[in-house]
């Protein structure tokens, strides 16, 4: 087995438990990830001197089970990850489709919309939305999904026009198809494989923002258990005890380099080529 | 007299399968022109890269003989190769519009081909470049010197190229088709250079080209390749009066007639395309396309001598063109 | 090449007008904007007074024209927190988050470019493998995370490093190099591609057949070539590193213009924010017609054209 598959097949993997683990959080998380015990606070891991099997993971700062909040964190990465994925996904690539395919004017807007995408500094922008709009799970998946179109609109564009120029497109014109039949049954799923690898590089991304985003404290409001949010309150008991900021941390670093090592497979398999 | 050059049953496959050169042997002597014809894609240029051992990756060879001089070829180092190439063996590739490198001046890329071999300045290999531009044709050297490639046209790149093969006076030239872009006085020029070269230096010429006529201007020897082999090998002379094999006998027959056809017209006009070799190929490269093909053919072609020195690669004797006309 | 650049500057032009829309409609987002800047414990009077200082009371297209009319002068208003001209609060804190920015490219560059020259020259290789799962590491790690881990190790456990601040030149070293991991994967996997094409090309085996030594053909031949796409790309990382600092700023506490505009939008300051949001655009708008420039200057075919 070559070291290429291996890394696909551990993506596979990785994505896989992390999403079994997000599902049956109901069911598998030893706690309620809510309930508050301050005689129980800071309990290291069971591993670590102090530790108690009774607490896998130890506890927070108010006392609640690390593991409990772990496993429901993984639902907030996923649930953001792909809710943005999808909003920006719809943007993103309904503007390629329609500037690859149609050029010239409407070309020039969907370029000239990139741009000011592309110029606008991103983390800022999400900051400053939710702070303004206020913080809740709606509000970080909308606005993820109003800012993460732009490289989906580009590869979008670029493979348009490609396949733009195919046959059979050019013979579904001439039958007299209709534009919306060409774009979404002949020139959607020919660019398909390459969205696909775009869709795991954003959600990586999407899932990475979140956590900065509630680091900074303009994400998902407490007390939800955001890996980020996570982070951020262990910060100030990070230095007697990093496990706090270990624990959450590794976790988003498996989860996104799962994604990551599956796009990349995905990417060798689809042939998609160094474009995406 | 020992040969500059001398080759036997050098090979080449690919990656994917493909034996592009299959078992070729060549000697170039002192001063000759030994030319080497055969239709596109029949391994001329594969041959010549793997002589210099520049194939692309994914490429193998294996040779018999790989000879330059005295020197075991197939036993340098890579550095030592480096050593040899661009100073006494030098090569002019096919493709001269893409052979130079965009963000550098011609003159800064001839020069550095002296300079890496020679402890000369930097000034001086300059003014080096400019003669031998000069000496391929080109008016006002010095300031093609500090133009980039994209300004040249095909043609001048391609003089280029051939001026800077020249840089170090090397003792082996192999030049692939070095003259297909340039309009025929510019062609001669470049000939009775490389003439004068050989008179006056020495120098040893493999020459691949797909024009006959240059070939009977230049040519002492001839080597014919179809399919990745020789086919016939022969003295300029014994080759024009008395073409043995069968594919030779049909490039001879399109000969380009002054005035009546294309200068640069392919050869072999012979009805048919060529097979794609793969490993488990045998038999006779020609055999569909040939009007004497027999059942044996599938099996093997011998190699025959026509006369001394004059070899080919048929089953049929050295005599047949006679009997069959008899 | 003239016309190019004109038509590049026009398009500048019109980005910018856009992100100063963008920019002051963000702001605008919670409503009224006197309650959120006043606080939960304010009077109706505040309100009202907090309203007529900053011309919150006038219609919204009337406050656009003001505040882009001032902007397009460089009046970038007054923040109600320091009590200054955002301007000058912009100004002082910029240079560190530029050196920031900048030392972040070049380590980022100095790691990059010769894991990409490396990959490429090793294609489809072990070497290639591994890089490109090392890339794909650095790219799955939190910035935020990274920088804390940092401080504990290098910070708490063995004390090489400040922990925060940048009062001498080492507090810099660590917040540059968790900015720098950020834009490794992409300017690595540019140059690896880039170095790709390049040593299959004609002019590669051009430069081996004069003989020239391995190290001079991929540095000089190769990399030449090469190097063009990753410079564009390099201003363009920059510009996302300069945005991107604010979460750096924050857990290093480095005080510079990232801080300023966490800080001004954790407390309303908007006319803090939506001058920042302005600024980095136009940074950034400036950094990809420089990068046009550049590639103008470093290709031949461009720059005699
Ligand atoms: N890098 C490569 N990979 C795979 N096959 C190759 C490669 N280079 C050449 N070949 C194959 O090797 C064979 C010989 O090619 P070569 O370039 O030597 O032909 P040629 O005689 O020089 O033709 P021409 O007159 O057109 O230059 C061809 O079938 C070609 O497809
Ligand atoms: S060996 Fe047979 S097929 Fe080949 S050239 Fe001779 S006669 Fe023709
Ligand atoms: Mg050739």
């Amino acid at each position: 087995m070559s070291l290429r598959h291996f890394a696909t097949g551990l993506g596979l993997l990785i994505v896989g438990i992390v999403l079994v683990a997000g599902l049956l959080a109901p069911y598998i998380a030893p706690h309620d990830p809510f309930a508050q015990d301050l005689m129980k606070r800071m309990i290291p891991p069971e591993w670590m001197d102090g530790g108690s099997a009774l607490y896998p993971f130890g506890t927070d700062q108010l006392g609640r089970d690390y593991l409990s909040r772990l496993l429901y964190g993984a639902r907030i990465s996923l649930l953001i990850g792909t809710l943005a994925v999808v909003t920006s996904g719809l943007i993103g690539i309904t503007l390629g489709i329609l500037g690859g395919y149609f050029g010239g004017r409407v070309d020039d807007v969907v370029m000239f919309a990139i741009t000011c995408r592309l110029s606008i500094p991103l983390i800022l922008v999400a900051l400053t939305v939710v702070a303004f709009v206020g913080s809740s799970l709606t509000v970080v998946v909308l606005t993820l999904g109003l800012l993460l179109w732009d490289r989906f609109a580009v590869v979008a564009r670029t493979t348009t026009m490609q396949v733009r120029t195919l046959d059979y497109i050019a013979a579904a014109q001439a039958a007299g198809a209709s534009r919306l039949h060409i774009l979404t049954r002949e020139v959607l799923p020919n660019i398909l494989s390459h969205l696909v690898v775009v869709a795991t590089l954003e959600m990586a991304l999407a899932i990475l923002l979140e956590a900065a985003l509630s680091f900074l404290g303009l994400g998902v409001p407490p007390p939800l258990p955001s890996w980020g949010l996570m982070i951020a309150e262990g910060k100030d008991y990070m230095f007697f005890s990093p496990w706090v900021i270990m624990i959450p941390g590794i976790a988003l670093f498996v989860l996104v380099l799962g994604i990551n090592l599956l796009g990349d497979g995905l990417r060798d398999m689809l042939g998609t080529g160094r474009r995406v | 007299m020992k040969p500059v050059l001398e080759v036997a049953n050098l090979r080449v496959s690919f990656a994917s399968g493909t034996r592009a050169v299959r078992g070729i042997s060549l000697a170039v002597q002192r001063g000759e022109t030994h030319c080497l014809v055969g239709e596109s894609g029949c391994g001329k240029s594969v041959s010549s890269l793997a002589i210099m051992n520049l194939l692309a990756r994914g490429a193998t060879r294996s040779a018999d003989i790989l000879r330059f001089h005295d020197t075991d070829l197939l036993k340098l180092t890579e550095r030592q190769m480096a050593q040899l190439r661009g100073d006494k063996l030098a090569m002019i590739f096919q493709e001269p519009m893409t052979s130079l490198n965009p963000a550098y001046t011609i003159g800064s890329q001839m020069a550095e081909a002296l300079t890496r071999h020679r402890r000369i300045s930097r000034a001086k290999a300059l003014d080096r470049a400019a003669e031998l531009l000069e000496r391929v044709g080109i008016t006002a050297p010095g300031m093609r010197l500090a133009q980039y490639p994209h300004q040249l046209s095909g043609g001048l790149r391609q003089r280029v190229m051939i001026a800077m093969a020249l840089m170090c006076d090397p003792e082996l030239l192999i030049a692939d088709e070095p003259t297909t872009a340039l309009d025929v006085t510019v062609q001669a020029q470049i000939l009775r250079l490389l003439q004068t070269l050989q008179r006056e230096l020495g120098l040893a010429l493999l020459l691949i080209t797909h024009d006959l006529g240059i070939v009977a201007r230049m040519a002492q020897r001839v080597s014919v390749m179809y399919a990745g082999e020789v086919v016939e090998s022969a003295s300029a002379e014994a080759l024009f009066a008395r073409p043995t094999h069968p594919y030779t006998r049909g490039l001879l027959e399109c000969i380009p007639i002054p005035g009546a056809s294309r200068r640069d017209a392919p050869l072999g006009s012979i009805p048919g395309v060529v097979p794609r070799i793969g490993p488990d190929f045998k038999g006779c490269g020609f055999r569909d396309r040939c009007a004497h093909a027999a059942p044996i053919c599938a099996e093997m072609a011998p190699l025959q001598h026509a006369a001394p020195n004059h070899d080919y690669l048929c089953r049929l004797p050295p005599d047949w063109p006679e009997a069959a006309a008899a | 090449m003239l016309q190019f650049l004109l038509r590049r500057a026009l398009l500048a032009v019109l980005v910018c007008l856009t992100v100063l829309v963008v920019a002051f409609v963000l702001t605008r987002l919670s409503g009224d904007l006197a309650i959120s800047i006043a606080g939960p414990q304010a009077t109706a009077e505040d309100i009202a007074t907090i309203r007529q200082n900053y011309g919150l009371d006038r219609p919204l297209v009337v406050q656009f024209f003001d505040w882009a009319a001032h902007a397009a002068q460089g009046d970038l208003g007054r923040s109600y927190l320091y009590h200054a001209p955002v301007a000058g609060l912009i100004a002082d804190r910029l240079p560190i988050t530029l050196t920031l920015g900048l030392s972040g490219l070049a380590i980022a560059l100095l790691v990059a470019i010769p894991l990409g020259i490396l990959a490429a020259m090793y294609e489809a290789t072990f070497v290639d493998r591994a890089i490109g799962i090392v890339a794909l590491i650095g790219q799955a790690m939190p910035s935020f995370w990274i920088g804390l881990v940092l401080i504990i190790v290098l910070g708490l456990k063995l004390q090489w490093l400040p922990i925060s601040g940048v009062d001498t030149w080492e507090g810099y070293i660590m917040p540059a190099v968790v900015l720098a991991f950020s834009a490794i994967p992409a300017l690595m996997r540019l140059t690896r591609a880039g170095m790709i094409d390049a040593l299959a090309s004609d002019y590669i085996r051009t430069a081996r057949a004069k003989g020239l030594r391995p190290g001079r053909i991929v540095l000089k031949h190769a990399l030449r070539n090469a190097a063009m796409p990753v410079v564009s790309v390099a201003a363009v990382q920059l510009g996302f590193m300069l945005g991107g600092s604010i979460v750096i700023e924050a857990v290093f506490a480095l005080h510079g213009v990232g801080y300023l505009a966490w800080e001004s939008i954790s407390k309303n300051d908007f006319p803090v924010v939506q001058a920042v949001v302005l600024f980095l655009a136009v940074v950034y708008i400036g950094l990809t017609l420089l990068a046009d420039m550049m590639n103008a200057v470093l290709d031949p075919r461009l720059r005699t054209a």
